[in-house]
């Protein structure tokens, strides 16, 4: 453990809460034929869990669906978690 | 400058999944870049980001209080320009903080004019300590302090009308803005943050576990506040609105279906009379702000 600190300091770390990816109930899925590049589904992320080309990081990624839904080609599907 | 790659926000923070505050706040650091030092008031976005030993906010970050965040924004303020530096301050609070606990250390840092930025995130209730009605709470919403039943239809009172208070204390810039139009909303932040003296931003941020709709339609939901009219997009310079976004109005149902808050108006029975109501609302909204596209053909 880091030594004592005096003051309430907090630190940024990726991933601050853990790996939040465990959450997920389903997992987007992207289309690289239907895809066109826009970036709207890396503007709309709120977890920032998508990369500019498009990957996402799975790690993170709480499964919410926006990018899915919001995705004007239809080319991310959310499937169901393997259990 | 809107830099779109740059991302101050860590992933990995504990909000909900499908969480518009975490956006508005994602958006918000794109708009106002790394020289800032952030003032957070309690509340959702504090308790999400900022589990102690942990951040994930790469930008210098304080909390003090529910109440204060605007008392603790003007000191840095004030000490920043005694110092002559050129940091920004930028406050968020949630819409307890702001409509109810934190008003009068915002009306004192409004009036004493401090060159801050203070955004309000507005999800309609206090989320983070389990859904209980705020001054921000849309008339009818069930909530677990106005609950539905019986004998109530959910809150009795209408939504308060802050921007037009923060507007009355002389605030050179006042702006509402909707994740659900993000480029709209960071070019509203940005202005809030180049233009001096104190100014206010409110940010409609759907929140799905406490208006109660599915993950993914965030988005959606953002966009029907606005298209039914309980949600005006605004600019107002120096006290006078300046820009409206406009639309084709629909009928409020369409927005207020899509919420299990709303459910009582339709389920056992149709309220009929509560969602006129709602509908007068939208109308005066509209007739104020001149919502409406007037239709071109005669």
């Amino acid at each position: 453990m880091t030594k004592k600190r005096r003051l309430a300091v907090s630190e940024p770390v990726e991933g601050a809460s853990g790996k939040t990816g465990s959450w997920r109930t389903y997992r987007p899925e992207v289309d690289r034929g239907k895809c066109n590049e826009c970036g709207l589904c890396i503007l709309y992320c709120p977890e920032a869990a998508i990369s500019e080309d498009h990957e996402v990081d799975l790690r993170y990624c709480k499964g919410c669906g926006i990018c899915a839904n919001e995705c004007p080609k239809k080319a991310i599907v959310m499937k169901r978690e393997e259990q | 400058m809107v830099e779109r790659d740059i991302e101050l926000l860590e992933c990995g923070h504990r909000a909900c999944a499908g969480c518009g505050l975490a956006m508005a706040a994602r958006l918000m650091l794109k708009a106002v870049g790394k020289d800032v030092i952030i003032v957070s008031a309690t509340g959702c976005m504090e308790v999400f980001s900022t589990p102690y030993p942990e951040t994930a906010w790469k930008v210098p970050w304080i909390h003090s209080l529910f109440e204060n965040a605007a008392g603790v924004g003007s000191g840095i303020e004030a000490s920043l320009r005694r110092q002559g530096r050129s940091e920004k301050v930028v406050i968020i609070g949630g819409d307890g903080a702001t409509f109810d606990i934190g008003i009068q250390c915002i009306s004192g840092a409004f009036e004493r004019g401090h060159d801050i930025t203070y955004i309000c995130y507005d999800n309609e209730a206090y989320m983070n300590t389990g859904i209980q009605r705020s001054g921000a709470t849309p008339y009818d919403a069930s909530t677990t302090t106005s609950p539905a039943g019986k004998h109530s239809f959910g809150n009795t009172r209408p939504k308060k009308d802050l921007p037009a208070i923060m507007a009355a204390h002389g605030s050179p810039y006042v702006a509402t803005a909707t994740i659900a139009f993000p480029m709209d909303m960071m070019k509203k932040i940005e202005r809030a943050v180049a233009t001096k003296g104190p100014c206010y931003v409110q940010v409609h941020s759907p929140c799905a576990t406490g208006w109660g709709f599915e993950s993914d339609q965030t988005m959606t939901i953002g966009k029907l506040a606005v298209e039914s009219g309980l949600w005006v997009n605004f600019e107002m310079v120096n006290g006078e609105v300046t820009r409206v976004k406009k639309v084709v109005r629909k009928p409020v149902e369409e927005y207020l279906i899509t919420q299990k808050r709303f459910r009582h108006l339709f389920r056992p029975v149709r309220q009929e009379e509560e969602i006129a109501k709602i509908q007068a609302y939208a109308d005066r909204n509209a007739e104020k702000f001149s919502l409406d596209i007037k239709q071109q053909k005669k």
